[in-house]
């Protein structure tokens, strides 16, 4: 019995629902773009929690092979997605995303 | 020789393909040589062939060239034929056409689209040719098309001149209107025979019988095809006008060749119409009409060139008259000698022109013989090869048409031998105004007066010879001659003419003779009369007319009435189609489309608003909604 699985799933669950939901609605209002992506990584941060536990629970080590994959694909969509964050500061010389309407129709 | 004959075509084709091509690049007299070159080669091969058959070999033979059209149960082979009657156009085309080459080579030696013009005429014959050759009646409308083109092209060759290309376009209309008719008697024929060749159509007419409905109507509807290009009552006024193209033009394509195409196209359909009495009457009387009509006006105008174009109008009446009482040969028999003298004469009204500094009024002239004696010498044959004078060639073909018009219909004889004395009036009116009296130009132009130069003369003097003995081909049997040109073409009017028999006693076609040659000179008379010995002059411009002279001076109004029966209500109906059918409908349906996409993103884009926010409120919210549907 692994160390995982000293603790039930259900708690597990509830933990994940928690940051999942934090996740959402700080990506809902807030309005800073660098919380909103803080806020994106807990909502991925949440899914792989669930799925390592539940990859140690019923021992099929996919669910782990996936949380790399996330984690591998999180961290370019960082990358790419401050770089984003860079040239729109220089732009408007701030992160608030009702800045950036210019565009609308 | 016969298998040489597809030679005859392509060699103005390549000639047409050089100096359209590099015309610009090659130097006058070199265009002038291949020009001439390539449709002299193709006589002499059309001249091999004429020989050949004229000594009797194969009289009908289809050369297939290759496959042209097959689709379904339609397959046209591309193929010529070569007869009696083909070969014999071959020789007139090819034959006038060289020495029209030729003259052109000196008129339009100063013109600045020498090689243009030479391009143009070189396309014109390869065209005519493949009219004649075809062994079918597609290949026929192609050639029909390309004449017509070329003839277009020609009338507004100076096309710099807004009048000049009204008349080309006036003729390309006015000819269309006639192709639209020949296009649907070809459609009409392969409905009820299943095939579009001359032999099988014909062979399958023959078991029909006279006067069967569906002939008539393709009859017709061929007909109307050859008024618009044979220039007929009421599809004419375009040839008058377009006298505004080079005179050489005139003489090839509007008197001697492409205004016979509509005789031609008859004259080989002959069994169709010999089967349809009543499109025959309907021919023959407006073939008459048109001979009446045109020669009235040519008795009142005033421009050398008008009055010889409605006197080729007046004789393709003739012709057509000739068709309509079934006499075939006596119809091809005055295309070939009218080909001689109106070509001399049109070559020789050039000449006239050239000599006058491009005058062309007949009032300004006068005393034109002794400045230019080959050109009066001529000019005078032709006008007697016209006016029907005893030996010459114009007096064996009209006695033909006219002998088979009094055995048909006494009232059409009379007519036509009414039209014979006008047509000799006019002629030697113009004859006697042109070159006898005294000159009555300006003095500068009385300076410039010359005799052309000799590759205009050479072939006033051939056309000349060949109007004086042309007739001989044709000598009626009453004369003790022997009609050559009947027995030559027999195989092509061989069904037709069993059934048209005719027979007129010797003495009664010694009477009609006697006739026609007593109007004939009661005619030179009164012309002699009137503008030698009383020295008439036409009115002059401006003067008040008498009515009825006024009227047949303005040519009885038909350019007029046309303007306000046909040329105004279709104006004013494609101006009404204009304001209402294309700006409202057509334009409105088109706008409207673009109305209701702008109107419609109108309100979508409402939804764009920029926050990014809302978005991915949006987002989550669509998320959610899509897990609850799939998931309960």
């Amino acid at each position: 019995m692994s160390a995982i699985q000293t603790i039930p799933i259900n708690w597990y669950l509830l933990l994940s629902v928690v940051l999942f939901t934090i996740g959402v609605l700080g990506v809902l209002f807030r309005r800073n773009a660098i919380i909103i992506f803080m806020s994106v990584e807990l909502m991925l941060n949440a899914v792989n929690l669930l799925l390592v536990a539940f990859s140690s629970y019923l021992s099929d080590s996919k669910g782990q092979v996936f949380v790399f994959f996330i984690m591998a694909v999180a961290a370019a969509e960082v990358a790419v997605g401050l770089a984003i964050l860079m040239s729109v500061y220089r732009n408007s010389k701030s992160t608030d995303i009702n800045d950036l309407s210019r565009l609308k129709g | 020789m016969i298998k040489l004959i597809w030679l005859v075509p392509l060699l103005p084709l390549i000639g047409f393909l050089i100096i359209g091509l590099f015309g610009k690049k090659l130097s006058k007299s070199l265009v002038g040589i291949i020009g001439s070159g390539v449709v002299l080669g193709a006589f002499g091969v059309s001249l091999g062939i004429f020989l050949q058959l004229a000594e009797g070999a194969e009289q009908s033979t289809t050369i297939d060239l290759f496959n042209w059209i097959s689709a379904g149960k339609l397959s046209i082979p591309f193929s010529f034929l070569v007869d009696p009657l083909s070969s014999l156009f071959l020789l007139i085309i090819t034959g006038i056409g060289f020495l029209i080459h030729l003259y052109s080579t000196g008129y339009m030696h100063d013109d600045e689209g020498f090689s243009r013009f030479f391009a143009y005429l070189n396309l014109f014959i390869f065209f005519m040719l493949l009219l004649v050759l075809g062994s079918n009646y597609l290949i026929m409308f192609v050639g029909w098309e390309g004449v017509g083109l070329c003839s277009y092209l020609l009338i507004g060759f100076w096309f710099k001149n807004t009048a000049y290309n009204n008349a080309a376009k006036k003729a390309f209309i006015m000819n269309r209107i006639g192709d639209l008719g020949f296009l649907l008697g070809i459609v009409l024929i392969y409905v009820t025979f299943g095939s579009i060749s001359y032999h099988d159509v014909f062979e399958q007419a023959k078991s029909l019988a006279t006067g069967t409905p569906v002939l008539t109507a393709i009859t017709l509807l061929l007909f109307v095809g050859a008024m618009g290009k044979s220039a007929q009552l009421p599809l004419y006024t375009w040839l008058p006008d377009a006298m505004a193209g080079p005179t050489p033009v005139s003489a090839l394509i509007h008197a001697a060749t492409m205004v016979t195409a509509g005789i031609y196209m008859i004259a080989r359909s002959n069994i169709l119409y010999t089967l349809s009495p009543d499109t025959m009457a309907v021919v023959a009387v407006i073939g008459v009409c048109t001979a009446l009509f045109a020669a009235t006006i040519g008795l009142a105008q005033n421009d050398i060139k008008k009055v010889l174009a409605y006197s080729t109008v007046s004789q393709l009446g003739y012709m057509f008259l000739a068709l309509g009482v079934g006499a075939y040969t006596g119809a091809v028999f005055h295309v070939m000698t009218h080909a001689f003298f109106k070509a001399l004469l049109f070559l020789g009204a050039g000449s006239v022109i050239h000599a006058m500094s491009g005058e062309q009024d007949i009032r300004k002239m006068g005393g034109l013989k002794k400045y230019i004696p080959i050109t009066h010498f001529t000019f005078l044959i032709g006008t007697l090869a016209i006016s029907g004078f005893p030996g010459f060639s114009g007096f064996f073909s009209k006695d033909e048409i006219l002998a088979h018009a009094y055995e048909h219909n006494k009232v059409l004889w009379l007519v036509g031998v009414l039209t014979a004395g006008m047509t000799t009036f006019y002629m030697f009116r113009l004859y006697f105004l042109t070159f006898k009296n005294t000159f009555r130009g300006t003095h500068e132009q009385e300076h410039h007066l010359h005799e052309s130069p000799k590759s205009m003369t050479i072939p006033l003097v051939v056309l000349a010879i060949l109007s004086l003995v042309g007739g001989l081909v044709g000598i009626p049997e009453v004369l003790g001659g022997h009609h050559f040109l009947e027995e030559f073409l027999a195989p092509v009017f061989d069904d037709s003419h069993f059934r048209l028999v005719h027979h007129l006693s010797h003495e009664t076609e010694y009477i009609l003779m006697g006739v026609a040659i007593s109007v004939m000179a009661l005619a030179i008379y009164f012309a002699y009369k009137t503008y030698v010995t009383d020295k008439k002059l036409p009115a002059a411009e401006g003067d008040e007319l008498q009515p009825v002279h006024k009227l047949v001076y303005r040519k009885y109004m038909i350019d007029e009435l046309y303007e306000a029966v046909i040329t105004k209500p279709l104006n004013f109906i494609g101006e009404g189609l204009h304001k209402v059918v294309d700006n409202q409908i057509v334009d409105g349906l088109v706008n409207s489309c673009g109305y209701v996409v702008n109107g419609v993103s109108g309100v979508i884009r409402k939804a764009q608003t920029g926050n990014i926010g809302f978005y991915v409120f949006v987002m989550v919210i669509s998320i959610v909604l899509i897990l609850f549907t799939q998931l309960f």
